[in-house]
């Protein structure tokens, strides 16, 4: 069982992610992280792949993590996390140490394309960790180029704009299908601008005795071009407008946890964003309408799903 | 036998001798993924599990890049790491290689030795290992079964001795040794343990005194850890006698970092690695009861490269004969040739030395090869060249 968040006043003071890294400001994925570990056991043990959270955090000699942390390579993270937690198992059962809960972290480049082999062996061998996917949509730390989780329509520096071309002309990646078909204990997703639907998510993920996954959505000024200020707002309006639904899917049952019944225009979403400006062009009007038709088609797509309350029949 | 007598002598394959070995090594987690010929090693672990024999973790891994990351992982909890590969399976865990050596991760893994495509073959040749020669690891090349057995019981103390800090790995050749049947007297259990301890990694992933591992580097501080990795090598040299004499004093068996045949006395001698070793042997004795004076020299630990052993044991020859099983395209000489003259010359030496290269793809190497190459030796126009030996026209 879990323990339920109610308010910002039980959550612990200790800080497991200090100050003084060098992410940009305004960016959402140390907020994921921080959300995260404040709802994590102080004893979790974190599994980083490369990207921004890596290579921005730990600069020899210095480093802000309050929690035991290894990078190692890009593709790997998961299957780093099933040796932790397999080291870390052989160890206790000799008296020599007790578990600890693991979490991995990577980016979407680290999740959605290198790492994905990882990502599944690591969920069929029923390791108990979770991994949490930030997901910013491009590789980030390299310079905005497009990934597996880079949206339709989105502007990349190797999805580039022009008469010939809309952005990235491909749909993100059913990444979250795709592991629950992997039938882990619990998969969900989640928004920085929800911290507390977060919260919940991590501890019911840590809570269980097998592989989980967290999918949270990591808003970049510098990607998505927007005012850093904005980073939180722009979550909100991600979920607002139906293009990041925020759901779990628990042994098979879903559930939207922050249902959208009157979701806010697909452009408001859009239009805060530079590298969604060119859709808004009358150019581009019908590959406007193929973005809101999928963003539309995912959401009820999602209520269907969470209108059975039992595991649904694999066949 | 000097101290404890082997508890019995088992027929057994060389990937089976690898298992047995780290079945009594209390060893906590084996990550590994099968790839012909290493597979019988991790089939045998799996049985050991399924007996109860192997009491810790086996992660059945779905790549060797994940093996070795799972290694990696486990290693930094303090654990004590297994693994075992080949071939293809060691070049897509190349990348691993450096970050475990580079973590300073006292790994410990068997490498079957199987040549790389393209053509896809199966059959045995160094350049698997070869291609992560610079990798950091610790690197030692058996040439029988037995050798196999004890070398992977003695990898564990060399690399987790505080002044090493440094993967290991027992290369042996793919279906050669891998799958060949010899006798191996088996060790004492309990004696193994005794002899191999508990792992006492001081930096590990410990939640009462959270470190990071992995840093990003500069120019101003990489170079700085590299330099600790080749004290770290430099120190396994000394390291490896003191495991070598206690390994000795308990077993009886000890092999050495260089094997000599006939090289104070040789004028001409041939310097190799892994299980040829002991046909050029073979040949050499025929030969010198024959009248001819030659030796052998069978390197055994090739990284750290024992200088000063190879350079003592040639410093009298009139020339000196390199075999390499395996291919460095565009060089001057085959990988083992290259450090054999840059040895001889260090030391101030001009002894011709030919570089022969050998047994590629698991090439057959009989007695009379190695009768024809002692005859190639005598040809002192042949020197300062690189033979591909035995290649068909």
């Amino acid at each position: 069982m879990y323990e339920p968040i109610k308010g910002l006043k039980e959550l612990p003071t200790d800080e497991p992610l200090a100050p003084g890294h060098r992410l940009c400001a305004g960016c959402g994925a140390p907020i994921a992280l921080r959300q995260i570990l404040l709802a994590a056991p102080k004893d979790t043990v974190l599994a980083n792949a490369t990207g921004c959270m890596e290579v921005s955090t730990v600069i020899y000699p210095y480093s802000a993590w309050n929690r035991p942390w290894v990078h190692s390579a890009f593709e790997n993270t998961a299957a780093v996390a099933s040796g932790i937690e397999s080291g870390f198992k052989a160890l206790a059962r000799r008296g020599e140490g007790k578990e600890h809960p693991v979490i991995a972290i990577g980016g979407d480049g680290g999740t959605y394309d290198i790492g994905f082999q990882a990502l599944s062996g690591a969920l069929e061998r029923g390791h108990r960790f979770l991994y949490v996917c930030y997901d910013n949509e491009a590789y980030m730390n390299t310079g905005i180029q497009r990934s597996g989780g880079t949206p339709l329509g989105a502007w990349t520096t190797t999805t580039q704009v022009g008469p010939a071309e809309f952005g990235k002309r491909e749909n993100k990646k059913d990444l979250m299908g795709i592991v629950v078909a992997h039938r882990v204990p619990y998969a969900a997703t989640a928004a920085i601008s929800h911290w507390r639907d977060l919260m919940i998510k991590v501890r019911k993920a840590l809570a269980q005795d097998g592989p989980t996954f967290l999918h949270v959505l990591a808003p970049c000024t510098r990607g998505w071009r927007f005012e850093m200020a904005k980073t939180v707002k722009m979550a909100k309006l991600a979920v607002d407008t139906r293009f990041f639904p925020l759901y779990e899917v628990e042994n098979g049952v879903y559930k939207i946890t922050v249902p959208v019944p009157n979701p806010r225009p697909a452009e408001e979403y859009l239009k805060a964003q530079g590298r969604y400006a060119h859709l808004l062009q009358p150019q581009w009007a019908k590959q406007l309408e193929t973005v809101k038709k999928e963003v539309d088609a995912n959401y009820k797509r999602l209520e269907r799903l969470a209108q059975f309350t039992s595991p649904i029949p694999a066949t | 036998m000097t101290a404890v007598e082997a508890v019995k002598t088992v027929p057994m394959l060389g990937d089976e001798a690898v298992a047995e070995a780290v079945k009594d090594c209390d060893v906590d987690v084996v990550s590994a993924y099968p790839i012909t010929p290493q597979t019988i090693i991790v089939e045998k672990l799996s049985e050991f599990v399924a007996s109860g024999e192997f009491k810790g973790e086996f992660i059945p891994v779905e790549s060797e890049h994940s093996a070795m990351s799972a290694a990696l992982g486990a290693s930094l909890t303090g654990a004590r790491v297994f693994t075992a590969t080949s071939s293809q399976g060691l070049a897509l865990m190349h990348e691993m290689l450096y970050n475990v050596s580079g973590l300073r991760l006292p790994v410990v893994m068997a490498v079957a030795n199987r040549a790389l495509s393209a053509p896809l073959v199966l059959n045995a040749d160094h350049g698997d290992m070869m291609g992560s020669r610079d990798s950091g690891w610790i690197q030692f090349y058996a040439e029988n079964v037995e050798e196999i057995y004890d070398r992977t019981i003695q990898l564990f103390r060399l690399s987790e001795d505080p002044r090493v800090l440094l993967p290991s790995a027992i290369n042996f050749e793919g279906f050669i040794l891998s799958h060949d049947m010899e006798g191996v007297r088996l060790l004492d259990g309990e004696q193994i343990r005794k002899f191999v301890g508990r792992p006492k990694l001081e930096q590990r992933l410990d939640p009462e005194n959270p470190k990071s591992f992995g840093a990003l580097a500069s120019p101003d501080n990489y170079y700085e850890f590299k330099m600790q990795q080749v004290e770290g090598m430099k120190a396994a040299l000394g390291v490896f006698k003191e495991v070598e004499k206690e390994f000795h004093a308990f077993s009886g068996r000890r092999y050495g970092a260089v094997d000599a045949y006939n090289t104070d006395q040789a004028n001409r001698i041939v310097v190799i690695n892994g299980c040829a070793s002991g046909t050029i042997r073979a040949a050499a004795r025929v030969l010198n009861r024959g009248g001819d004076n030659v030796g052998v020299l069978a390197v055994k630990l090739y990284r750290p490269f024992p200088t000063d052993e190879v350079v003592e044991h040639l410093r009298d020859a009139d020339s000196v004969v390199v075999m390499d099983r395996s291919v460095s395209f565009g060089a001057p000489s085959g990988p083992l040739a290259a450090d054999v003259k840059s040895a001889l010359k260090s030391a101030g030496l001009d002894t011709p030395v030919m570089s022969l290269v050998y047994g590629i793809g698991g090439r057959d190497f009989s007695i009379e090869d190695g009768k024809k190459v002692f005859a190639m030796s005598k040809d002192k126009g042949a020197y300062g060249t690189t033979f591909m030996y035995g290649v068909k026209n």
